[in-house]
């Protein structure tokens, strides 16, 4: 019962090794992708042009609204439709984290982007700056400062979430894991590895974004 | 884009059928595992602002075990790992024997892993009511028990049902992952039209419709209830 071999981790640490690069690549793409797309939502939110913001308010409600398995089944079903071609599993499940993180981002970004007193974006327009650049020199850079901490534990979370693609059998680090268990029939040894694989990664990021909590409060 | 659209296949015998089963399993697999999270949750919460190191040191480890290892992950560690660690007769009944396997195991890893999610809730409750309710609790004499019992968690809770509320949508976007090890729930059985008829627009769209209804339907609902309860000078959004 309890004689665990892990030897089994070791002798097949390379593939174990291409699947985690497959999870940092995606999780680093879908941060990037998430916090453009989320930043573009959220100004369209704030710039109080009337269509558009309900339109990007509707889509931050309507994506929240759904479970990310059923995104990444959408897109995976989608993406080969509109293009005409099949495409690997990986085009498809990155435009379902960026759309679907987005969502989440723009909450924050717009959190951020309202927590800059509004005496800043008036100054910024009185010495002349075009509401674009206000926002770009002024108010953005200070949002972005204020909100570092809770982008970064969305981003822990994303790389928590990025496991998901497991559905659509993507290979990234628990599928890689997932196929080695089932070969080799060590699935204890395995899944308590990935297990503690993610604990440590998420563990020590999130006591980086407590320090830097405490040293920008102060 | 080549599509051959067919609405109807939605209404039609056997697959209307499989979308309400489906929500079936998903409201159940939801509702139970909000029970575990929701009791033991509150349970660590109090641990978590407790006067008792101990008690303190153990919801934080809690919190901290369950929150850092991706759902799916814990998922298959109580499916494939956690029978193998028993002994062997209580492994058998796990495997076999239990009622719907795979649906307890997923009610159980989803309940436990959001309880560290309700956790962190009630403790920013508790933290909003502020220390000045606690010691005068205890300055007129109420036991430590007491003072949560009757001051802090009934105020506590007022402050957090709209928290409370998305951790509770969130389960139920959650329970989708309990496809993974073979629950046939709302997604699955999307899924499962899309392959059996290829009309996958039809299908992911209906579960979609299906996902967003039952949301917008429980915010609703949670608005309504925080304002009937919001406190007096605070800044909920009924307090008048």
């Amino acid at each position: 019962m309890f004689d665990l071999d892990f030897s089994v981790i070791p002798a097949n640490s390379s593939l174990l090794w291409e699947g985690m690069k497959m999870t940092f690549l995606l999780t680093g793409l879908a941060i990037v992708g998430g916090i453009v797309l989320g930043t573009f939502l959220a100004l369209l939110r704030i710039a109080k042009v009337p269509v558009l913001a309900q339109i990007a308010a509707a889509y931050v409600n309507f994506f929240r609204s759904l479970p990310l398995i059923l995104v990444i089944f959408w897109l995976f079903f989608l993406v080969p439709l509109i293009l005409g071609r099949p495409v690997g599993a990986f085009s498809s499940v990155l435009v379902a984290f960026i759309m679907f993180e987005a969502a989440y981002y723009s909450e924050i970004i717009r959190a951020g982007i309202n927590s800059v007193r509004p005496g800043q974006l008036a100054a910024a327009r009185a010495i002349g700056l075009t509401y674009g650049q206000s926002m770009r020199y002024i108010v953005l850079p200070q949002a972005f400062r204020a909100m570092t901490p809770i982008l970064l534990t969305q981003a822990i979370i994303l790389f928590q979430d990025t496991s998901l693609v497991y559905v659509v059998g993507l290979r990234d680090f628990l599928v890689s894991a997932e196929i080695v268990a089932n070969r080799d029939q060590k699935l204890v040894e395995m899944f308590l590895f990935v297990a503690v694989v993610y604990f440590t990664f998420c563990f020590v990021a999130s006591m980086g974004v407590r320090f830097l909590q405490k040293r920008l409060a102060t | 884009m080549n599509y051959n659209w067919d609405w109807g296949v939605l209404l039609r015998d056997p697959y209307l059928g499989w979308i309400i089963e489906g929500l079936g399993w998903t409201l159940a697999i939801s509702l139970l595992a909000w029970i575990i999270a929701f009791s033991l949750g509150s349970a660590l919460g109090v641990f978590r602002t407790a006067s008792s190191p101990v008690l303190r040191a153990l919801a934080t480890t809690y919190v901290e075990i369950f929150r850092n290892i991706p759902l799916l992950v814990q998922l298959f560690l109580w499916y494939f790992v956690f029978p193998e660690l028993l002994p062997e007769d209580w492994s058998r009944w796990v495997k076999r024997d239990m009622p719907f396997p795979a649906l307890t195991t997923a009610v159980v890893a989803i309940g436990l892993y959001t309880a560290s999610r309700v956790c962190e809730q009630v403790r920013s409750g508790i933290e909003a009511v502020g220390p000045g309710q606690r010691q005068a609790g205890r300055a007129i004499g109420m036991t430590e028990v007491q003072v949560y019992r009757y001051i802090l968690l009934p105020n506590a809770y007022r402050i957090i049902i709209p928290p409370l509320t998305s951790e509770f949508l969130t389960i139920f976007k959650q329970s989708s992952l309990a496809l993974t090890i073979g629950v046939v729930e709302l997604t699955a059985m999307t899924r499962q039209i899309e392959e059996y008829t290829f009309q996958g627009f039809e299908a992911f769209t209906a579960a979609t419709i299906v996902y967003s209804l039952v949301t917008f339907t429980v915010m609703a609902i949670m608005r309504q209830v925080d304002r009937r309860t919001a406190l007096p000078g605070t800044f909920s959004k009924g307090a008048a």
